[in-house]
């Protein structure tokens, strides 16, 4: 049961744990990304429409998809469609100087709008009595697990059952960690966050940093989508179903204080708050509305307590949401 | 020996859009082994000609030599490799970073070690005299050790062409003089050095040679054996300007405003002010001498009411009826009311003195709208003020209905101090009023601020530049960390004496937040 619990947890934190680290680290370069939401949701449509594409290219017969083929067209897909909403918006920020707020919000507008249009679509081409595709046989195979999980008892559940999407997660997020910490990119990235006009004076490409660390971000971002859609819904599309998770993610940047390594754990806490309401007994239908209310309470009180704190290092970038211009005067 | 010309300025012209000329046609040439000041008055140039040889800027017209060379800078990173650096008035380092990081940050040499780095930077301190921490956060430092930082990271990348941009501007005495000990150190090095100034006695004690800009065209250059003050000014101004600054003596002082142990905190519950207690009289300027952010903005508000007072009291003497009445907890409205004819010019003109947006008629108005009862606004009375104030204090404006972020500096502080004075204080209180100011500008209010004083109004003057409150305040209270460390009489004191009193503080030591 708690087992259980444990994962369940897991697999409902991953799509925040994506989404997060791909706005901790577009946040670090001054960009406060609001179209993560909208990324997700490309992301997850890019995916499910490569695997649609390559079921039926294969006939929709298991036996003739090849498993990695299976795996690795839906995540490059994930990976172009969220990159190109990331240029997207790069090139409005920071070629353009479009205000951020403003171009995230639409981002989100878009990426959801797109996802259900392409959904729509898809629906419509198999001509199914549900509002939903199912590509369950795409993800049997993103739901291979590792050897052993099987035989470990416990052991093997909690840490060996999980879907590769998961492992990958975390360690995206460790490799963020050490980059934006111990690497002289990290340092550069951080002050390109922290101060541009700092950054520009030491000879930093600025305007290179804030668009690679933009899509790299919408890139793993998207993976949030593709995992959510792959594993947690066992391939099965419906539209708006990926619901507000982006939205979690981005409080998820907060509750974390910007760092990955937090962003782990906290995925994993927001996980299995998002999911007490399924183990409470007895809880009716308005109750279980206000647990879910759960994860966003924990980051405003964790707000609160380290604006309390004041701690120098636990401010978000001091440039962010800021669009820079050189010749400024 | 001859002198090598480090770094030669052919016909330079910068444009700011079309109608905006920064520079125009400046030669200039630096020799090593040399300190160059680059002596003119605000707006004339020099930040900007500066940062084309640091790569911010490029040149719209014009070369650059760097050892006989031509070079082309188009970048920062195109300066470093020219082995010129650049350290900036507003500083420019990441606050949450540790010193070493600022200043390894941008280098490209191979493997990352910041352990390495730091011994580096330990090697350069002790070679040249610094005193630094590496591993210590920039937010926790005072402005002197950030500006270390700054020196620190030019040297780190090998500069031996270094460009300092007013860099006394925000240091005691003492710093200053221990900054130049370094720059001397350096150019005995065979450094060339050049810096950025308008203040003329450093011009004088420090440099070798002297090049003046005025309005964004190159004036000459002088070697500083051969020039004295007057001269520097005459070709910085372009007309004879009188350094005198007066000091009325009015004799009847009375007391005006009380201020008894006044203490308050910041929002993040800092102390700001710690048991502030002094007396500002009529027909006396009071100055107040201190490091920036040690509490003179909060101490200006306390008596404005802008801030909220944890303890102590505010007490006003009413001229002629001689009623006291205590300020404290009162909002700028109730005093006002009271009948306190207080008048405040914040250091942040755009920001709490004018609306930028507004033209000068309508900022005529913040100060007296409520005095109207018809439901639409009389602008005849204020627009006379506006061209008052436009006249008198020679505003340069196309109108009075320019808005007033479109003014220069000089021009925006002349509307807001005309504004306070035309409201006929008892107490006027000043913030920096002459921080980026020309010459004339500044004497200008140098003469209203006498004028004030000899209608017997209790002037408190916040300033930094300590020959001026030297020569103009008859008291100067200096205050350090939210303590009054001392008041002294301006006529025996010495700007020694002030800056020793400006350091001393019962937090030595210990580092405060300003952010």
């Amino acid at each position: 049961m708690i087992i259980q619990f444990i994962c369940r947890a897991i697999l409902l934190g991953v799509p925040l744990l994506f989404g997060s680290t791909g706005e901790i680290i577009t946040e670090k370069s001054g960009h406060l990304n609001l179209g993560i939401p909208g990324i997700m949701y490309v992301g997850a449509i890019s995916g499910v429409v490569g695997s649609f594409v390559y079921e039926n290219a294969c006939g929709n017969d298991i036996t003739v998809m090849n498993g990695f083929l299976a795996v690795i067209i839906p995540l490059i897909c994930a990976i172009i469609g969220s990159t190109i909403m990331g240029l997207i918006y790069s090139f409005l920020t920071v070629t353009l100087h479009a205000n951020q707020n403003v171009t995230g919000l639409a981002l989100t507008t878009l990426g959801i709008g797109l996802g259900n249009f392409l959904g729509a679509s898809l629906i419509n081409i198999t001509g199914s009595e549900l509002p939903s595709i199912a590509l369950t046989k795409t993800s049997s195979f993103f739901a291979s697990k590792l050897p052993l999980a099987d035989d470990l008892g416990w052991f093997g559940e909690l840490f060996l059952s999980h879907d590769f999407l998961t492992y990958l997660a975390i360690i995206i997020a460790v490799i963020t960690s050490l980059i934006l910490n111990k690497s002289r990119v990290g340092l550069n990235l951080r002050s390109v966050g922290e101060s541009p006009a700092t950054a520009d004076a030491a000879g930093i490409n600025v305007v290179k940093y804030r668009y690679v660390a933009t899509c790299i971000g919408s890139a793993i971002a998207g993976l949030g989508g593709l995992q959510y859609v792959m594993s947690y819904a066992s391939g099965v599309w419906s539209n708006n179903a990926f619901g507000d998770r982006g939205w979690m993610a981005i409080a998820l940047v907060i509750f974390a204080l910007w760092k990955p390594s937090f962003a782990i754990v906290g995925s994993f806490l927001f996980g299995a708050l998002c999911n007490a309401n399924n183990y409470i007994q007895g809880l009716g239908t308005e109750t279980q509305e206000l647990f879910k209310m759960l994860p966003y309470v924990v980051t405003i009180i964790v707000l609160v307590i380290t604006s309390m704190r004041k701690k120098r290092e636990h401010q978000p970038p001091a440039g962010l949401g800021l669009s820079y211009f050189r010749e400024e005067r | 020996m001859a002198k090598q010309p480090a770094i030669e300025l052919k016909n330079i012209t910068k444009r700011f859009g079309a109608k905006v000329i920064a520079n125009k046609n400046v030669n200039l040439t630096a020799y090593r082994g040399e300190i160059l000041s680059v002596l003119g008055e605000n707006g004339s140039g020099k930040t900007t000609l500066m940062n084309m040889i640091s790569g911010i800027y490029f040149p719209d017209e014009g070369q650059i030599f760097i050892d006989g060379k031509e070079a082309v800078i188009a970048s920062p990173k195109d300066a470093f490799s020219y082995k010129i650096g650049m350290i900036h008035q507003h500083f420019k380092l990441v606050d949450v970073f540790s010193a070493a990081e600022n200043i390894v940050l941008g280098i490209e040499d191979g493997k990352y070690n910041l352990k390495k780095s730091v011994d580096e930077i330990k090697k350069i301190s002790s070679q040249y005299g610094f005193n630094l921490d590496p591993e210590k956060k920039i937010y926790t430092m005072s402005v002197s050790e950030k500006q270390t930082v700054e020196i620190i990271k030019v040297l780190y990348r090998g500069a031996d062409i270094l460009i300092l941009d007013e860099p006394t501007a925000v240091l005691t005495p003492q710093e200053t003089d221990k900054l130049f000990e370094i720059l001397r150190r350096m150019r005995d090095d065979g450094k060339c050095i050049i810096i950025i100034t308008h203040k003329l006695h450093e011009v004088l004690s420090l440099s070798d040679r002297v090049a003046v800009l005025r309005k964004g065209e190159y004036v000459g250059t002088v070697n500083t054996s051969e020039t004295n003050e007057s001269d520097l000014t005459e070709m910085m101004v372009g007309k004879k300007v009188d350094l005198n600054i007066e000091r009325l003596e009015t004799g009847d002082c009375q007391d005006r405003l009380v201020v008894k142990n006044v203490t308050c905190y910041d929002r993040v519950g800092a102390k700001v002010l710690d048991d502030v207690s002094f007396t500002a009289k009529s027909g006396e300027i009071l100055g107040i001498a201190g490091i920036a952010g040690s509490g003179q903005r909060e101490l200006l508000e306390s008596i404005a009411g802008l801030q909220h007072l944890s303890s102590g009291e505010i007490l006003y003497n009413t001229p002629k009826t001689g009623k006291v009445e205590n300020l404290r907890d009162k909002t700028p409205m109730q005093i006002r009311n009271m009948g306190v004819r207080l008048s405040f010019v914040p250091e942040d003109r755009l920001g709490m003195g004018l609306v930028g947006n507004m033209d000068i008629v309508d900022n005529m108005m913040l100060r007296s709208y409520s005095k109207g009862h018809s439901f639409f606004l009389k602008r005849k009375k204020p627009k006379d003020l506006a061209m008052k104030i436009i006249h008198d204090l020679e505003v340069v404006t196309p109108g009075a209905g320019t808005p007033v972020r479109r003014l220069s500096g000089g021009n925006v502080q002349k509307v807001l101090v005309g504004r306070e004075i035309a409201s006929s204080p008892t107490v006027l209180m000043v913030a920096y009023p002459v921080r980026g100011l020309d010459i004339n500008s500044s004497y200008m209010i140098y003469k209203l601020l006498n004028e004030q004083k000899k209608k017997g109004v209790s002037i408190i003057f916040v300033g930094e530049d300590l020959d001026v409150l030297v020569e103009l305040c008859d008291r100067i209270m200096v205050i350090g960390g939210g303590h009054i460390n001392g008041i002294v009489d301006g006529r025996n004191t010495t700007k020694e004496e002030i800056g020793l009193l400006m350091t001393k503080s019962k937090y030595n030591g210990k580092e405060k937040d300003n952010g």
